[in-house]
């Protein structure tokens, strides 16, 4: 029988409602960005909105990325809570004196006077030719800032969760949700809950190998996860959820039992968040592991536009179970017991998918 | 206007719609897979251009560049080539639809993010002048580019240093689904906003060939003599969705009443009646113009369905210049 207090929904409605209860409980809550109020509402995030809370709260705006971030955190200096939308990631790249100069260090430089409560939406373009100025995945360079939160949540249950939960952090996030996660469905509570920001999720025990991952890489990960039982492995699948800050202790916690390490990131590989990981790990405690640790990431080149080359650079659950395979040194004649078939596209997020965006 | 240089600006006109509309009705294959922003209702200002530029001027342009591209001489085969993300592409499949270069005619390129290709037209311009070469550098923008802080700084110190640039403006009035009215004071005018900011500018009708025509013949002799940079806005409109094959106007940021006045004003119909009231005679020609476009773009398409990806290896090649 279905639960009365939750609601069948995908990732972007979960946004959208996030928004709303954020906006209704708080009337200090106000949402812009190019196209909010457009009739495609931002992929759905947005729709409705402005029609509930007026267009003083909820409003589209001129092509001004860097200035309407500093206005942003003008704003939430007397106490608005900006939820600041981008279409791309890349948009925002405009804006990263107000961001790093200005948001990220406010609370610190002025001796812990007046916090900047904003929330940034970044969206991250994938397939579908994107290409190099669409597509790119820059979690590391926010994390690198001190004084930025940077979230990525995988799922629709989080990503409500993890959005009301930075609207009400009183620090700036960065929270960067996937195209293609936008279509994923769940089933998820209708009241306001809270997701907090440094823990991350076991979304699958395992005892061999830790695969830790992020964004539209987790559901990869349990797929693979799920054909690498039938060769007898258990993997131990851990979203991360929050990149910064991260939470090391649940990622230890769980080496500690398997002994062995994969991370999977979605952005470059030279200084990426798996870098990170992994150093951290090893600093710590260098003997924590019986193999070395490895990642899949992107590699260090600008994302092209063709659909002949980004898909040999495109990763899926097979790259990440060959790759769990190399770690505990496995023959790789198994991989093809598995007849693991490839979608016809790798540049689609579902079938119905047409393009453009 | 002499016979030969409207039939001229028809041709040209005529092949960028042609292209236009053919990228749209072949993109439902499936076969381009990346994100295009057609031109099509406002090729007018490209066209003409296309028949006053000189091959050793510079010109960039923004994500809706198809038609400079075109109009400044582009290779079409590797312009189609690259839409289709094959190996010939004039970007080597590497940058799609919204990165077009042709360095053969001084193409530098256009690109995707609004207003960032602005600067970029100004250095060209800086280093014309400093290597005292002849040219001008001509960068396309949008209305929306208007709001980037870019913008004043790049048309500040275009107008500091008296630099050979043209600014050309295609105010199409809306930004993907935004209208003016949400992004820019009810009364503003793009053009005197240049001027305000120290360059001589204009507006202009950018629906009317002859008009368009007169306005940047002018300006640019005048830049060309030394004059120092301008600034041309002119009014147009696209047909189609904002990015897409499609039309848009059923989902409500603009109205069919709106979307018809425009569609009504189609430059190319209007050029063609003029030319066929100058000389009836002209009939034929016209028509034989148009059927070798036609073959030549369907020949293009051909061309680039049967090319093949760009090899594997390609992937990490040219990351860093040797
Ligand atoms: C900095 C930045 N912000 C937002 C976008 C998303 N975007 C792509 S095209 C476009 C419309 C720009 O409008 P305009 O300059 O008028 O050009 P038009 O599409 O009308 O030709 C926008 C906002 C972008 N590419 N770059
Ligand atoms: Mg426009």
């Amino acid at each position: 029988m279905p639960n009365k207090n939750f609601f069948e929904t995908n990732f972007s409605n979960a946004i959208n409602n996030a928004l709303e209860i954020a906006m209704k409980n708080d009337k200090n809550v106000i949402c812009y960005g190019l196209g909010v109020t457009d009739p495609k509402g931002v992929f759905g995030t947005t729709t409705g909105l402005e029609k509930k809370f007026g267009k003083h709260r909820v409003f589209d705006v001129p092509t001004s990325e860097n200035a309407l971030t500093g206005i942003g955190i003008g704003a939430s200096l007397n106490n608005l809570r900006c939820v600041m939308t981008h279409q791309r990631v890349d948009f925002f790249l405009l804006a990263m004196d107000q961001l790093v100069n200005n948001a990220s260090k406010w609370y610190y430089m002025y001796g812990g006077k007046k916090s900047v409560p904003i929330t940034i939406r970044l969206i991250v373009g994938r397939g579908w030719g994107q290409g190099p100025t669409h597509s790119q995945n820059l979690q590391s360079w926010f994390a690198h800032i001190p004084g930025l939160k940077v979230v990525m949540p995988s799922n629709p249950y989080d990503a409500k969760g993890m959005l009301l939960s930075s609207i009400y952090d009183p620090n700036p996030v960065i929270f960067l949700e996937n195209r293609w996660l936008h279509y994923t469905k769940a089933s998820i509570p209708k009241k306001k809950y809270f997701v907090p920001i440094n823990k991350a999720k076991i979304v699958k025990k395992g005892k061999d190998i830790t695969i830790v991952s992020m964004s539209y890489l987790t559901p990869e990960a349990i797929i693979a996860s799920k054909y690498l039982e039938k060769l007898k492995i258990s993997s131990e699948v851990i979203d991360l959820r929050s990149i910064k800050p991260i939470d090391f202790l649940t990622i230890r916690k769980s080496i500690k039992k398997t002994k062995n390490l994969l991370v999977l990131d979605t952005g470059f590989k030279f200084c990426s968040v798996s870098s990170e990981i992994i150093t951290s790990i090893l600093e710590k405690n260098h003997k924590i592991l019986k193999n070395p640790p490895n990642r899949l990431t992107m590699p260090d080149i600008p994302e092209p536009t063709s659909f002949g080359l980004t898909k040999h650079i495109y990763m899926t659950h097979l790259e990440i179970i060959s790759k769990v395979l190399d770690i505990l040194k496995i023959n790789k004649k198994y991989l093809k017991k598995l007849k693991i078939s490839k979608p016809k596209f790798h540049d689609v997020p579902n079938e119905g998918f047409k393009g453009p965006f | 206007m002499k016979l030969n240089l409207l039939k001229n600006i028809y041709r040209e006109f005529f092949r960028i719609r042609t292209i236009e509309e053919d990228l749209a009705k072949n993109y439902n294959d499936q076969k381009m897979r990346c994100p295009v922003h057609l031109s099509s209702g406002q090729e007018a200002v490209a066209a003409v251009f296309s028949n006053i530029v000189k091959k050793r001027d510079f010109a960039v342009s923004t994500h809706r560049g198809h038609a400079h591209y075109l109009a400044k001489g582009g290779n079409l085969n590797k312009m189609i080539a690259e839409i289709y993300g094959k190996e010939d592409g004039c970007s080597s499949g590497k940058g799609g639809s919204m990165h077009l270069i042709d360095l053969d005619v001084n193409f530098m390129g256009s690109t995707a993010i609004v207003g960032n290709s602005m600067p970029i037209g100004v250095g060209l311009g800086l280093s014309l002048k400093i290597k005292k070469q002849k040219g001008l550098s001509f960068v396309f923008l949008g209305d929306g580019a208007v709001e980037s802080g870019v913008f004043y700084e790049a048309l500040n110190f275009a107008a500091v240093k008296k630099l050979p640039v043209i600014f050309i403006c295609e105010n199409n009035l809306y930004s993907v689904y935004s209208s003016l009215e949400v992004r820019q004071p009810k009364n503003r005018k793009i053009y005197k906003l240049a001027r305000e900011i120290g360059i001589k500018s204009e507006h202009c009708d950018g629906m009317d060939s002859l008009k368009i025509y007169k306005c940047l013949k002018r300006t640019i002799s005048e830049t060309r003599r030394g004059k120092g940079p301008q600034f041309i806005e002119f009014s147009t409109y696209r047909w189609r969705e904002h990015c897409g094959p499609n039309y848009d106007n059923d989902i409500g940021y603009r109205t069919l009443k709106e979307f018809e006045f425009w569609k009504k004003k189609d430059p190319l119909s209007k050029l063609k009646k003029l030319i066929l009231k100058k000389s009836p005679g002209q009939k034929k020609s016209l028509i034989n113009i148009e059927l070798s476009i036609k073959k030549e773009v369907k020949e293009s398409f051909q061309r680039a369905k049967n090319m093949n990806f760009p090899k594997k290896s390609s992937l990490f090649k040219d990351v860093y210049a040797k």
